[in-house]
């Protein structure tokens, strides 16, 4: 017994995380491995999945869990990363996907083009709206960015342009589910890995200081505002790339695609994955949307549990999942004695 | 006074609501110099910084640099140009370590014209260049130091980061804010010659400053602020000797008691 009381628990980081903060010291083929496997079962992982899941409900559900985890990204990125809460997600979804509608049932252009576009452009316009507000920081910001798929819907449907109410019907779906699923698995892991590359470059950390410190910035001799721009321009791009995708799935942009579900859901996936992991909004991503379809047959009691998911891991894993799974990752834990 | 003062201001007036921060204040800076600026609390010192270096806005008046118009302009415009600053309350970025700390200003165009820091024109790798600035500026170069996140390094190194962070736009105007407080008196006395190294390296210095022993060691002129108003502009000894000078700081009760005991 007195033992037990001499003896305390510590926990270590491991080598290679020490050795990797910033330089790739390898030192054997375990180490790799290490760094490796969890990359490789997040990349194989997905691609997997439309090969084992075998109902064509599930299917679809894994092309909106794409589009979702894209928006959490971009929500991410912003959010941790830049600093500017962004609420615009439904505002991303409906630009990009009322573009790729338009353009291909107005001129019949095909998917494959429509989509790079969209995306391009759509994050154009929103990049453009936004402007005005990129002095606002926070709360402000997250307000602002939130009254603009609002607005967009309510022009839309007042003026009574692009469809109406009645939206634009006849979008050309993809040709098959493999291109569909493939291609958005390939699109968010193309984006998961570059946006994790980019705020680990030199302009990453231009971004992250705005995020800390836009005084020593504007001090510094960089305009703040330029980076801020480009960083919507990104987040913009991503979110305008799952609403062209969007359309082109349910062959109908509509109203719903300005959607507030679009603004929450990828915060809600930020909270559950772990903020500022960029992995970590995928992966709540994964969980929540097909949770959120699980819960379906309860009507409108879905929201009720689906509330209560969110406070257990708010209360319980306030840090989110993938914080807490990379600490333990990187650590062991060992008693010592005192 | 030299025919070009690479600093001009000219009838400076900045008011907040109703108060006045600074009222009528003109004043010029040679090139090379170091210039410091006293006064007490609340006399303007930092509104001062934050005019000349275009953080705000001025109410009436004009600044230039150079020559050239810079009251107007935007503060990354200004620090373009050469006018940099130090902030009086420290603002690294703390979760960065303190190398990655300068990558940032040498990303900004003019450390990318200039090189940084003695840098000949063309800047190399910047990790490169800013463990160098670290190590002029006194960061160990072989310790743990450069690489220590921002957010746990003491006052004396934050300081210094905070310089460096000029520096690495290869600046022609420094304006040190209460570059000296905070700081022990050995720490000041490490910290006076790289003060002096940046004069020999022909940057002018502004020295906004409240430890006046020190500043009068290394300031070639001071001015004296009180209310947003210039009490006088001259050597330090000058300052010393102003009645004025000794009133705004002391007090008139406390001078005439300071000087009964003398």
């Amino acid at each position: 017994m007195a033992d037990v009381e001499q003896r305390r628990r510590e926990r270590i980081d491991r080598g290679i995380k020490v050795r990797t903060e910033g330089i790739y010291a390898l030192m054997s083929s375990r180490e790799l491995a290490y760094l490796l496997v969890p990359r490789l079962i997040l990349i194989v992982g997905l691609l997997l999945f439309p090969l084992v899941i075998p109902s064509l409900y599930w299917q679809r559900v894994i092309s909106i869990v794409c589009i979702y985890a894209l928006l959490a990204l971009s929500f991410d990125f912003l959010a941790h990363y830049v600093g500017l809460v962004s609420l615009g997600g439904a505002f991303f979804v409906g630009i990009g996907g009322y573009i790729a509608a338009f353009l291909n049932t107005t001129w019949g252009i095909p998917f494959i083009l429509t989509i790079p576009i969209a995306t391009i452009v759509g994050a154009a316009i929103c990049t453009l709206c936004l402007l005005p507000c990129l002095p606002l920081r926070g709360v402000y910001f997250a307000i602002v960015s939130l009254m603009y798929p609002l607005f967009a819907s309510r022009l839309i449907e007042a003026l009574d342009i692009l469809g109406g109410t009645d939206g634009i019907m006849g979008v050309a779906s993809f040709p098959n589910r493999w291109v569909e699923q493939y291609t958005l698995i390939g699109l968010l892991l193309l984006f998961l890995f570059g946006i994790r590359r980019l705020v680990n470059m030199d302009i990453g950390l231009v971004l992250r200081g705005v995020k800390d410190n836009d005084q020593a910035i504007r001090a510094s001799g960089i305009n703040i505002t330029h980076y801020k721009a480009a960083a919507v321009f990104i987040a913009a791009s991503m979110g305008c790339l799952g609403g062209a995708c969007l359309v082109h799935i349910y062959m109908w942009s509509g109203l719903s695609q300005f959607a507030l579900d679009f603004s929450i859901i990828p915060i809600a996936a930020t909270v559950i994955g772990g903020a500022g992991t960029l992995v970590g909004p995928v992966l709540g991503c994964l969980i929540l949307v097909p949770v959120s379809e699980l819960l379906r047959d309860f009507g409108t009691l879905r929201i009720v549990f689906y509330s209560l998911i969110l406070v257990l891991v708010i209360v319980f894993r306030s840090e989110g999942l993938m914080v807490y799974g990379q600490r333990k990752y990187h650590q062991f834990e060992r008693w010592t004695s005192l | 006074m030299t025919a070009d003062p690479i600093l001009k201001l000219e009838h400076v007036t900045k008011t907040f609501g109703g108060i006045q921060a600074l009222d009528d204040v003109s004043f010029e800076i040679a090139e090379g110099e170091i210039f410091g600026i006293i006064g007490p609390n609340g006399s303007g010192k930092t509104t001062i910084v934050n005019c000349v270096t275009g953080f705000i806005k001025l109410t009436s008046g004009a600044i230039y640099f150079r020559g050239q118009r810079i009251s107007g302009k935007p503060a990354h415009k200004i620090a373009d140009m050469g006018v940099t600053r130090t902030f009086q309350i420290m603002r690294p970025y703390f979760s960065l370590s303190a190398y990655k700390n300068l990558v940032i200003p040498l990303f900004s165009p003019r450390a990318k014209r200039t090189g940084g820091w003695r840098g000949g024109g063309k800047l190399g790798d910047r990790n490169t260049v800013s463990i160098d600035i670290l190590e002029e500026i006194g960061f160990e170069r072989d310790s743990f130091v450069p690489y220590k996140m921002a957010s746990t390094l003491p006052t004396g190194y934050l300081k210094r980061l905070e310089l460096a962070r000029c520096l690495a736009l290869k600046p022609e105007v420094i304006i040190c804010d209460e570059i000296f407080s905070g700081l022990s008196p050995s720490e000041i006395a490490s910290m006076v010659p790289l003060i002096e190294r940046l004069k020999m390296d022909g940057i002018t210095l502004i020295m906004i400053e409240h430890r006046l022993r020190e500043l009068f060691q290394v300031a070639d002129r001071v001015m004296v602020l009180n209310f947003g108003r210039k009490l006088m502009e001259g050597s330090a000894a000058e300052a010393m000797a102003n009645p004025e000078v000794r009133e705004a700081y002391f007090g008139s009760r406390e001078v005439e008691e300071v000087m009964s005991h003398a």
